[in-house]
């Protein structure tokens, strides 16, 4: 490998020998097309033109107006797709060409990857396999009709609890077989570098937009920078630009699920210990022997027992802070900021809400809020219609 | 000497190929695999693999997926599986025994601790199906100091820098794979290896034994014509398992075939 392949001592290339070369192979085209003009420009035609860039800076009106803080939202639920996940899904499709691959495989579990994969294949005339759990598929519907009719096909992974996890096993397994011809594009900052580092230099667009709206708009920089983790793209992507700022407090927002004193949750790097799963030394919820365990969140996008390495990195550096968000009140974040903003987030980013809320109402001085409104609900009205 | 060395040795004296089976500690349950691993020591392997079950065996196919999910509802943790090699080695002392597992169980055990309780237990070899040659050096390091020899994979169409790094590291033998994609005969060996085989002998690598696809006696002839020093035999196996006499008849066929 030509890059560091590790965030101090995260990360890594944990996989079978078989597929290394194909990770090399990848890493090549990345490096190539970052100093490649055409491979910029065609990008960020894409993303001007057909995914909406850049998304809008919006300073809520209502929400915590009746606290001292003031909370902004970087509006990636208005990006093609309904979420951040389009950044670097059409930056690795680009890839894909040009390694000259002819399909495309991907894990989904909300289905907002699958749905920006099935895209990516459709526009670029790649076939598309989507792999996903039968917990989500049933749980995200609108979502697996939108990729098959984006004219993707898509797997049902039956395996243990059917979620986002055993849907990346899939596809690893499917790309032992197939990386002559295939890409995997890999949905977040987790696996095996270099997808951290590729998928982090592809979501950084929301950090550099962001920090650029928020100094133009207020002429300071924000007080903290709050996102959703789940595998920890859309948080990756929003601190980039704000890693340097050493004032700018950056919180993660995991699912704590039924509770973070439960078993049922999906708060990784507050519950989990290091680990190797998927291809990277991380952190990873397990038992004691080694066994990964079943996360459990009501949004299907944060039901995953491990994380990106970088964020491993962030939270032993102490850059990063990560709190947990349970189940009730992401849902009561969602219809808080559907009922003050008329903007209906979805479950992953209402975790965001729901704390920057709860830090809103401990605010005793004035104090800016960024969250990163990672996607819009649509795919989780059904969900939020049986627990109301 | 180690035994995988007195065992090719052995082997090659008698003009034989090793057959070594494979199949998953604690499939169907802990005391019903020891039965199966007598079954194959019985019907003549010469060394034995034998799998300790993980949730996300993302190398495996479809049936030793199943082996693994059967395991550990069965409670086999690598802890049980180090006593069932203890049992095993008790009964068996000069047989190579090789463990086949995923990286994250050994790292919960504590890595220096795990290659120690394996060498404890009579364990030959390891091999970390996702623990490639790149990040083989403090697994590597750790089971030398404990007498444990780390067994590497190479690939059909492996870089020559890697197979160097792979000679370098690996002992006991090494694993080359008969095709891509993950465990499972229903893709056949693609036993386009020839040319491999040959690099791998010209650098002086531990004997190469061919694995994955590999489920009838013609590939495993074809196999060591090709210059392999044996055979592994994975999905075949666990297939069978549910039956005594199936088990019997499919090693001793595979065996037979590895004879001049
Ligand atoms: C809207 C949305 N936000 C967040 C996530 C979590 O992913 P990440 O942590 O990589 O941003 C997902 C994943 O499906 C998602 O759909």
């Amino acid at each position: 490998m030509k890059l560091s392949t590790r965030f101090g001592e995260y990360g890594g290339v944990f996989v079978p020998e078989i597929l290394v070369p194909a990770l090399e192979q990848l890493e090549t085209a990345f490096v190539e097309a970052q100093n490649d003009s055409h491979f910029r420009s065609e990008l960020d035609d894409l993303l001007a033109t057909y995914a909406g860039r850049p998304t809008p800076l919006y300073r809520c009106r209502n929400l915590g107006a009746e606290t001292s803080a003031t909370m902004w939202l970087k509006r990636e639920d208005l990006l093609h797709g309904g979420a951040h996940k389009t950044n670097q899904v059409l930056a690795q499709a680009l890839l894909a060409k040009r390694l000259g691959k002819t399909r495309l495989i991907a894990e989904t579990g909300a289905g907002q990857h699958g749905v920006a994969t099935a895209m990516a294949g459709a526009l670029l005339g790649l076939e598309t396999v989507i792999y996903m759990g039968s917990k989500d598929i049933e749980r995200q519907q609108p979502n697996v009709f939108r990729m098959e009719l984006l004219g993707a096909k898509v797997e049902t992974v039956d395996a243990g609890a059917a979620t986002l996890k055993e849907a990346i096993n899939a596809a690893m397994r499917d790309w032992a077989a197939s990386y002559p011809t295939t890409h995997y594009l890999l949905g977040t900052v987790a696996g095996p570098h270099p997808f951290p580092t590729i998928v982090r230099e592809f979501q950084s667009v929301i950090g550099t937009e962001a920090r650029a709206q928020f100094v133009d708009a207020v002429g300071a920089l924000p007080d903290v920078v709050l996102a959703c983790v789940g595998g920890g793209s859309n948080a990756i992507g929003v601190w980039s630009a704000f890693l340097d700022d050493e004032q700018v407090q950056l919180v993660g927002v995991e699912a704590a699920g039924h509770g973070l004193h439960t078993e049922h949750h999906g708060a990784t790097l507050e519950r989990g210990r290091p680990g190797v799963l998927h291809g990277a030394y991380t952190y990873v919820l397990q038992d004691d022997e080694g066994q990964i365990a079943e996360a459990h969140s009501v949004s299907a996008g944060l039901d995953y027992p491990g994380v990106g390495p970088e964020h491993a990195y962030l939270l032993e550096s102490g850059r990063a802070s990560y709190v947990g968000v349970d189940d009730q009140a992401a849902l009561a974040a969602a219809e808080a900021l559907a009922q003050a903003e008329g903007i209906i987030p979805a479950l992953e980013s209402a975790h965001a809400v729901a704390h920057a809320l709860e830090l809103a109402r401990a605010c005793t001085e004035p104090r800016t809020m960024l969250i990163n409104l990672s996607g819009r609900g649509d795919k989780d009205l059904e969900t939020m219609m049986r627990h109301r | 000497m180690s035994r995988y060395d007195s065992m090719f040795e052995v082997l090659a004296e008698r003009g034989e190929g090793a057959f070594i089976p494979f199949t998953v500690l604690g499939d169907p349950d802990p005391d019903g695999s020891l039965d199966v691993i007598g079954w194959l020591v019985e019907s003549g392997a010469d060394a034995l693999e034998l799998g300790v079950p993980f949730s996300d065996p993302v190398a495996d196919g479809p049936v030793i997926q199943a082996a693994s999910s059967r395991a550990l509802a069965a409670g086999t943790t690598p802890r049980v599986c180090l006593d069932l090699v203890d049992q095993v080695r008790r009964t068996n002392p000069d047989i190579p025994i090789g463990l086949l597992m995923y990286a994250n169980p050994v790292l919960a055990h504590g890595m220096d601790a795990f290659y120690a309780d394996a060498a404890e237990a009579g364990v030959d070899s390891v091999l970390i199906a996702d623990v490639p040659v790149a990040e083989v050096a403090p697994f590597a390091e750790a089971a030398n100091r404990h007498g444990v020899e780390p067994v590497l994979i190479a690939p059909i169409d492996a870089a020559d820098r890697t197979l160097r790094e792979v000679v370098a590291w690996g002992k006991g033998y090494t694993y080359v794979l008969g095709r891509a994609g993950v465990t499972g005969d229903a893709n056949r060996a693609s036993l386009a290896h020839d040319a491999l085989l040959g690099r791998l002998h010209a650098l002086g690598a531990p004997p190469p034994v061919v694995g994955f696809g590999i489920g009838s006696p013609d590939q495993v002839r074809q196999a060591l014509r090709a210059g392999a020093a044996g055979v592994i035999a994975g999905t075949a196996i666990v297939r069978r398992i549910s039956d005594h006499h199936e088990v019997v008849e499919f090693v001793t066929s595979m065996k037979a075939a590895t004879r001049p």
